[in-house]
């Protein structure tokens, strides 16, 4: 019982992180934001929801699977954000600024 | 809740090939792509064909996905706009009006009474426990029981390679030791640099464990080939192509490409030899009938592994290898 309600509140956080995220990719105004967006769709969501799934799986084979699953992602997704943005910056995306070095936001 | 996640899943299926139609960028067509495989992965996860998803999941997401790009950085990043044309769009609509009158006729999913759960799984289910002693019963009817079908299906992963080879292969010269064409620029990126490398060699660890564990758990020679060549391809994106050409040399690649199919055809050969029919593993082993059905399946699938690997690397290397501007390959 304790460990359903405990799962289920991780698993209740990682889907609004995802549906956060989601949000943020449609909303958000420009390219790097929106990969902050995406990002954490990536790490946090699916890491919760991962986490979740341990607490369910109790001590067993699966929840070393979990484990590992865990870990490549946290590896993972962070470095795939990060050469999405170096990537961009590296093609001449330029974050828009005024004149005070202040973030501006495209219309 | 959760008959809704198939329809979601077919959906997605879907929206992703109506806007690869529609989307005139070639370059978020190919990412679309990525997506449909995925998609239809978790479709073959749910109806329990993990093997089929491994597969798609490597391929599809993953492989296909960098040769489109590699393909795309060889033409245009545009598709031509081109006028609507009346017979090949009377054409399509035709054939997708006959597919889906054929599809009715079908067996509904999972209907215990469809002819196939009457006489042709419940034999390869008894077989599978009698003849060779293995759980995995994709492994036994891919490699034995369908053992002909398997050795079509590889010679037919050996022709693309083939024939991407003949498209696009060239005289190999020597590449630069110093190279500062865009494809080096993920090589500059420290982060993705040191966990690519904690991670190729996991990748290839694991694509020995699906090769050699495919009797027992999901996977076998494909899946283990198409992983290999992920964790190959994967070191040449970030490492470049000149590196990954020094791990696996393509003269290995052009090699390896015709000895998996040898070796198969070759297992077929040998149980010709020792009194047997084509392919019969049996054969192998007089004594130990289910010992030569283990020999003949590690065998086969040994040779399937070896000439998917190659296949994938192989064109991805050709595909690679052409993109190179002329001051890079000179």
């Amino acid at each position: 019982m304790i460990v359903d309600v405990i799962s289920a509140v991780f698993i209740a956080v990682g889907s609004l992180f995802c549906l956060i995220g989601g949000v943020g990719i449609l909303r958000l105004p420009d390219f790097y934001t929106r990969t902050h967006g995406a990002s954490l769709t990536d790490t946090f969501g699916a890491g919760m929801i991962l986490l979740g799934l341990m607490v369910q799986a109790g001590l067993s084979l699966v929840l070393v699977k979990l484990i590992m699953i865990q870990i490549f992602i946290l590896l993972t997704s962070p470095t795939a954000t990060h050469a999405l943005a170096k990537a961009a910056f590296a093609m001449g995306l330029k974050v828009e600024t005024d004149k005070e070095g202040r973030h501006v936001l495209p219309d | 809740m959760s008959f809704l996640i198939e329809p979601a899943l077919f959906l997605m299926l879907v929206v992703c090939a109506i806007a690869v139609v529609r989307m005139r960028d070639l370059f978020g067509a190919a990412m679309l792509f990525g997506l449909f495989s995925l998609c239809s992965c978790c479709l073959y996860v749910i109806m329990d064909a993990v093997d089929v998803a491994f597969t798609e999941a490597a391929v599809g997401a993953g492989i296909s996905t960098v040769l489109i790009l590699g393909t795309l950085a060889l033409t245009s990043k545009q598709e031509r706009q081109q006028r609507l044309r009346l017979l090949p769009f009377v054409v399509a609509i035709l054939t997708g009006i006959a597919l889906v009158y054929g599809v009715s006729d079908l067996p509904a999913y999972g209907d215990a009474r469809a002819p196939i759960h009457q006489h042709v799984a419940p034999g390869f289910i008894a077989g599978t426990k009698a003849y060779f002693g293995i759980p995995n019963i994709v492994t036994a009817v891919l490699g034995s029981y369908r053992g002909f079908d398997t050795f079509g299906e590889t010679t037919v992963i050996f022709t693309a390679a083939i024939g991407v080879l003949l498209l696009l292969y060239r005289v190999p010269r020597k590449l630069p030791t110093a190279s500062n064409g865009s494809h080096m620029l993920m090589r500059d990126k420290v982060v993705v640099r040191v966990l690519s490398k904690a991670f190729v060699p996991f990748v290839l660890l694991y694509a020995l464990y699906v090769q050699f564990h495919g009797d027992f758990g999901p996977g076998g020679g494909f899946q283990a080939g198409v992983i290999m060549a992920a964790g190959l391809i994967l070191h040449g994106l970030i490492y470049g192509l000149r590196d990954a050409q020094r791990v696996v040399p393509p003269r290995a690649i052009e090699i390896g490409l015709a000895l998996g199919v040898l070796l198969y055809g070759g297992v077929g050969v040998w149980s010709i030899s020792v009194g047997g029919n084509f392919l019969e593993y049996a054969a192998l082993d007089p004594a130990h009938p289910a010992h030569g059905q283990h020999l003949g399946l590690l065998l086969i699938e040994g040779g399937v592994g070896i000439t998917v690997a190659c296949a994938m690397t192989g064109i991805y290397y050709y595909v690679a290898g052409r993109g190179l501007r002329p001051e890079e390959s000179a």
